[in-house]
């Protein structure tokens, strides 16, 4: 039964060839090409089926697109010096040769936003991804074999989640990134990374024990089970598909308030350093101009909104069409 | 169920055990020298130095330190920071008002992010859906400290609507804002995890039952619906409790509120263990009660779980 | 130096000389309402002391402000700046800058109804300089005779195992009570600047009380003698004062209750001066000084002073690559001040161009020749160097905002001289105090110096001359040592700064540290206010305020 009032861009066109959850194995890998078009689809072609109608997925995805781009040649968006200004053009506003305007230190604003892309990117999307792999993992072990695993790995997370994020951060990146330790750019963002995924990780785990704590009573579970299906079996192929929906959610908005962390971190003088550029350092050091030159404030910000709004629109269209619930 | 909960209580034990541990240690190998930067750039003299090393036994080994620590702890002794404050009175003064602080935010944030996530979740991908969606992301992608400093700028000074700062009385009306502010960042969450588990449950077999039978729109969204939707609201809901009160600092710091947070920051960067300690335990405390109570919650959610 | 503990915020650090810059008594000139003003109270904003107030164990603003306020010592030091003059004492007087006899005023109250007498004074210092009593402010009393047996030090450093040695007396054998009202104070060396000292919180009296409690017990609750007196500590909330009627020296208080209302945050403070919540903000927060927005919020309520207080880039001179006077000079040179205090201060701080604050009685205007921009002349300096290798950190503490200024040094540095200049933020003082105290730095890094007392030997001999107490870099020069040596020894004040003179004439060509801006100061109060003072540090003078 579909909704009415779905009538926006992000609609989910009638599936027309609808294949029971978790039956459709991939079981035409090396099949010749016209045989393929017979057999039914795994959920995976059947997902990507879906995603090529949507024009939500191409745009999200063009502007995901064009932020990787940026991350790995900022230099094809723009000529200018992202590190290095003049106090002479301290705070000067956005105009026609400079479009971004100039920031206290008087460097190039449009430059800055160009070239922070790819710290921000970097840190937000793989910390996310840790965090989702590492915490999604020990979700489904605990919700799944419950018990005394359960209590352990719960109690474990407990003890984690108790642990303040500054607390925790400036141990970790003060004991490996201490000051006069002269780190590289790629050193000190694992390390960033590394304490945002391991400050983040019981949440997830939380989320995913729920979900599948949920599911796992579910009848088709059951079914499965009484077939004989062997645990990975079961937890692959069952359980991860009808789980994923609200960690994927979380995860795309993570990706916003990761890319917020780290300048939290940069602002504490343990993430990121000069002259490295992130967004998060410029939304940071912008704080005390809000009055004055709020251009400073808005153009990382409205970067990172987009960015952003692009992994949750794209993490909600994947989503869509990975959940055989919403066929 | 009552084995369950004796089984969840006992649990408390090792976590409290190693939680303590483990932060304990954290401080301990905060890098840096407590007096180092006590007396300014003139540094401490050494006798104040040496004083103050024997009197918190600060040249013991940590395994020493932190057993002579539990033992006073369980004898009902937080211990005193090196200004001479017991921490037992701090965690006293100041728990209260970051706990309002936190409740009022949850509170908020649940009103806000669940409605919102209700309304767009049955009419999906409409023109309010993309609009809650784009608000609650602004509200994650500016840092709170932006958020607090214009509401607070607008409010309470442009417009005179709210006091600035949040007097030591810690009245309801003006936690409202500070409320907000903190519990902006989770509300996108809340709301977008609620959408989404209301999105998928409005196709489930039940609802479509319940529509069958000809029930009243109200009551398939509000009893049928609803309840079952809220598992995952109500484990990020539980779990933001303690994440409020450990979070609060930009916060607390922008309003005035004489909170936890400066606490923690101010012992935290002079390598206070026992008074981080003291106050991390007791907000351990509160995660685990939450969390054991979300579990419980589970259960009267969604009959499908069962603890034995 | 008090350290001030607020994290955020600019230089908070108190120490300014008095209003004259900007309208200074604020308003109305005929001052306030004596009726209005006799029973009024205020409420400024303050920050959290961190240990008991005790006077010789204080030594950061929050509670120093309090310890000001609550004590008066022998000698105060006058709003405008000028030499110190007696407040308590009746008389100082010295022959040879080594013996001083010092008569005190009769009949003076402490807060509890007992006599201050010449006793109160010797049995405080003897309390702060025996050794074992552990007191922040120790080293104060170092001039005086017997020192070295009161105070005994730890042979193998604090961490090490052994205990510092018993000392061999309890009192210092310097100081003689003669009768209730004179006391006599031997140094073991001639110091003319040793009276200008005495009005530092570390010289105050203590009542017999204080010997009868523990010092965190008399802490919470101080008995002083000056012109208010503590009613209640709220941690954390707020600090009432209230006025000390039996009060009888120079500065009475005007209104009666002073409300100190502890913030963490200076913008939360400026919010609420803004509101009409509170009367009196010493420092207004950054975010409201860019493009001057705290002049039009609060239009004849804004003060602006000056404080003697210098932020400096210091060098470690331990390290091989910074033993090059010539180098040091050059990356001195490259440095554009103006546009550092017009961009990133806002013209609220001035462009350092002398060694000792100008402000500081003795200090000479103008003597720092490193301090002047010269790209040109810097470049050249850095070629007969030999260049420099490698990259140059200037490492800053993170958590009080030197970010901006030191990262545009760093960019000009790099411009001017093309020097591999980077801005590093240490997280916390404490770490990046540790790292400067034991002799780990390996880059340029910031300091800052705002005078004890209004001399300038206190901008001299702690900074400049071999085992200093903040000489950080290791600085070493015989000839600086000798001059500041007899300085410090001259019998009077003007011989004394004479020599000083000399002595940064040689600093000068050592360049040892990079002075940049001279701190200033942006107060604010509210309209119930109608006349107002700052200290010679930038406190506020409650003792001034009319309503």
């Amino acid at each position: 039964m579909s909704d009415p009032s779905t009538a926006s861009i992000v609609s989910t066109p009638p599936a027309t060839m609808p294949t029971e959850a978790g039956s459709g194995a991939p079981t035409n890998a090396g099949l010749p090409e016209n045989a393929k078009k017979q057999k039914p689809r795994g959920l995976l072609g059947d997902a990507w089926r879906d995603l090529r109608r949507k024009p939500l997925f191409w745009i999200s995805a063009t502007f995901i697109l064009l932020f990787v781009v940026m991350a790995a040649f900022p230099s094809l968006f723009t000529s200018g010096d992202a590190v290095n200004g003049a106090l002479g053009r301290s705070r000067v506003e956005p105009s026609s040769s400079a479009w971004f305007g100039y920031d206290v230190q008087g460097r190039d604003v449009y430059a800055r936003v160009i070239y922070g892309a790819r710290a921000s990117i970097v840190v937000a999307l793989l910390s996310t991804i840790l965090t989702l792999l590492f915490g999604g993992a020990m979700g489904i072990i605990a919700g799944y074999r419950g018990g005394w695993v359960d209590a352990v790995l719960s109690r474990i997370a407990d003890i984690f989640f108790g642990l303040p994020f500054v607390l925790g951060a400036i141990v970790i990146l003060t004991t490996f990134n201490g000051s006069g330790t002269d780190n590289g750019e790629w050193t000190i963002m694992g390390l960033v990374i590394l304490s945002l995924t391991v400050l983040s990780w019981p949440v997830v785990m939380r989320l995913m024990r729920s979900s599948v704590l949920a599911t796992k009573e579910a009848d088709y579970i059951v079914a499965a089970r009484a077939l004989g299906a062997g645990t990975g079996r079961i937890i692959l192929k069952h359980l991860l598909p009808n789980c994923l929906a609200p960690l994927l959610v979380y995860g795309t908005i993570m990706v916003g308030s990761f890319i917020g962390a780290e300048a939290t971190l940069s602002f504490l003088g343990i993430g990121l350093k000069s002259p490295v550029v992130s967004w998060g350092i410029m939304i940071s050091e912008a704080q005390n101009y809000i009055r004055v030159s709020p251009f400073l404030l808005f153009f990382p910000s409205a970067f990172l909104v987009i960015a952003v709004l692009s992994f949750v629109m794209l993490g909600e269209a994947v989503r869509e069409a990975l959940d055989p619930k919403l066929r | 169920m009552g084995r369950y909960l004796l089984r969840r209580l006992l649990q408390l034990v090792p976590v409290f055990i190693g939680t303590t541990f483990l932060i304990y240690w954290l401080v301990w190998s905060v890098p840096g020298d407590p007096f180092a930067g006590k007396c300014g750039d003139r540094g401490c003299p050494p006798n104040y130095r040496a004083m103050m090393t024997e009197k918190y036994h600060l040249d013991d080994s940590i395994w020493v330190q932190y057993a002579s620590y539990m033992k006073n702890l369980f004898q009902g002794d937080f211990g005193i920071t090196f200004g001479g404050r017991e921490i037992s009175d701090i965690i006293a003064t100041s728990y209260p008002n970051t706990l309002k602080l936190a409740v009022v935010a949850l509170a908020i944030e649940a009103i806000i992010g669940l409605g919102a996530g209700v309304l767009t979740g049955l009419r999906r991908n409409g023109f309010l859906d993309n609009l809650v969606l784009i608000s609650t992301l602004f509200l994650i992608a500016l840092p709170v400290f932006v958020i607090g400093f214009v509401l607070q700028w607008l409010l309470g000074v442009k417009w005179g609507i709210i006091t600035p700062t949040v007097s030591n009385e810690m009245r309801f009306s003006e936690l409202i804002v500070p409320g907000f502010v903190l519990g902006s960042a989770s509300m996108a969450y809340i709301a977008r995890v609620a959408r989404t588990s209301i999105a998928e449950n409005r196709r489930a077999d039940f609802v479509r039952t319940a529509i069958a039978k000809g029930l009243p729109m109200r009551r398939v969204v509000g009893v049928h619906l609803l309840r079952n939707s809220l598992i995952p609201v109500v484990t990020l809901l539980g779990t933001d409790l303690g994440a409020l009160m450990g979070g609060a600092i930009i916060t607390e710091g922008i309003f005035g509120i004489n909170g936890i947070g400066r606490q923690v920051l101010r012992a935290i960067v002079t390598k206070e263990s026992a008074t981080v300690v003291g106050i991390v335990v007791v907000l351990v405390l509160v995660y685990l009660v939450m969390n054991l109570l979300v579990d419980l919650l589970y259960a009267a959610l969604d009959p499908r779980i069962r603890y034995e | 130096m008090r350290v001030s503990k607020r994290a955020s915020g600019a230089l908070a650090v108190g120490a300014a000389f008095a209003l004259v810059a900007s309208g200074c008594s604020s308003g109305n000139d005929d001052g306030g309402n004596a009726s209005a003003s006799k029973d009024g109270a205020i409420v400024i904003d303050g920050t959290q002391p961190e240990n008991p107030l005790v006077p010789a164990n204080t030594t950061e603003t929050g509670g120093g402000k309090i310890i000001d306020w609550v004590w008066s010592g022998l000698v105060e030091y006058p709003n405008n700046g000028g030499a110190p003059r007696n407040l308590l004492a009746e008389s100082i007087e010295t022959s040879d800058s080594k013996v001083f006899k010092i008569k005190i005023k009769q009949n003076t109250k402490f807060h509890d109804g007992t006599t201050v007498k010449a006793e109160s004074f010797v049995k405080a210092w003897n309390w702060a300089a025996y050794g074992p009593n552990g007191a922040q402010n120790a080293s104060f009393f170092a001039d005086i005779q017997g020192f070295n047996d009161t105070y005994t030090e730890d042979p193998d450093g604090p961490d090490g195992p052994k205990k510092a040695p018993e000392p061999k007396a309890k009192e210092l054998s310097g100081l003689k009570v003669i009768d209730d009202w004179n006391f006599e104070v031997t140094l073991s060396a001639p110091t003319a600047v040793f009276p200008t000292k005495l009005g530092y919180s570390a010289f105050m009296p203590l009542p017999d009380k204080f010997f009868t409690m523990s010092p965190a017990e008399f802490g919470k609750k101080p008995i002083g003698n000056g012109p208010v007196s503590l009613v209640s500590w709220q941690d954390d909330v707020e600090i009432k004062l209230t006025r000390f009627d039996d009060y009888s020296l120079r500065d009475k208080m005007k209104i009666k209750d002073v409300t100190v209302k502890i913030y963490q945050d200076d913008t939360a403070a400026y919010n609420d001066l803004l509101a009409g919540n509170l009367d009196f903000q010493q420092q207004v927060p950054v975010s409201s000084l860019a493009g001057d927005k705290w002049k039009s919020d609060l239009g004849e309520r804004a003060i602006q002073t000056t404080i003697p207080s210098t932020g400096i880039i210091a060098f470690p001179i331990y390290d091989k690559r910074f033993q090059n006077p010539k180098l040091r000079k050059a990356i001195s040179m490259s440095i554009n001040r103006q546009e550092i205090t017009d961009k990133i201060f806002f013209g609220n701080r001035k462009p350092a161009d002398s060694w000792a604050n100008p402000l500081t009685p003795g200090a000479e205007p103008g003597n720092c020749t490193a301090c002047k921009f010269d790209p040109t002349q810097a470049k050249q300096l850095l070629q007969e160097a030999g260049g420099f290798q490698g990259k140059l950190t200037l490492s800053y503490n993170a958590d009080a905002s030197h970010k901006e200024w030191m990262e545009a040094v760093a960019q000009q540095i790099k411009t001017n001289l093309g020097i591999d200049a980077v801005a590093v933020g240490v997280p916390t003082f404490a770490v990046f105090r540790a790292n400067i105290n034991a002799y780990k730095m390996t880059g340029a890094y910031r300091a800052g110096w705002q005078q004890d007392y209004p001399d300038v030997e206190n901008w001299i001999n702690p900074l400049y001359v071999t085992g200093g107490s903040s000489n950080d870099g290791k600085y070493s020069n015989p000839q600086v040592d000798a001059l500041a040596k007899e300085a410090s020894a001259a019998p009077s004040l003007e011989e004394a700064h004479k020599k000083f003179a000399e002595a940064v004439k040689l600093i000068d060509q050592d360049v040892p540290t990079m002075p940049i801006y001279f701190s200033g100061e942006q107060s604010g109060h509210s309209e119930k206010i109608k006349k107002i003072e700052l200290t010679n540090v930038g406190e506020l003078d409650i003792t001034s305020v009319e309503l």
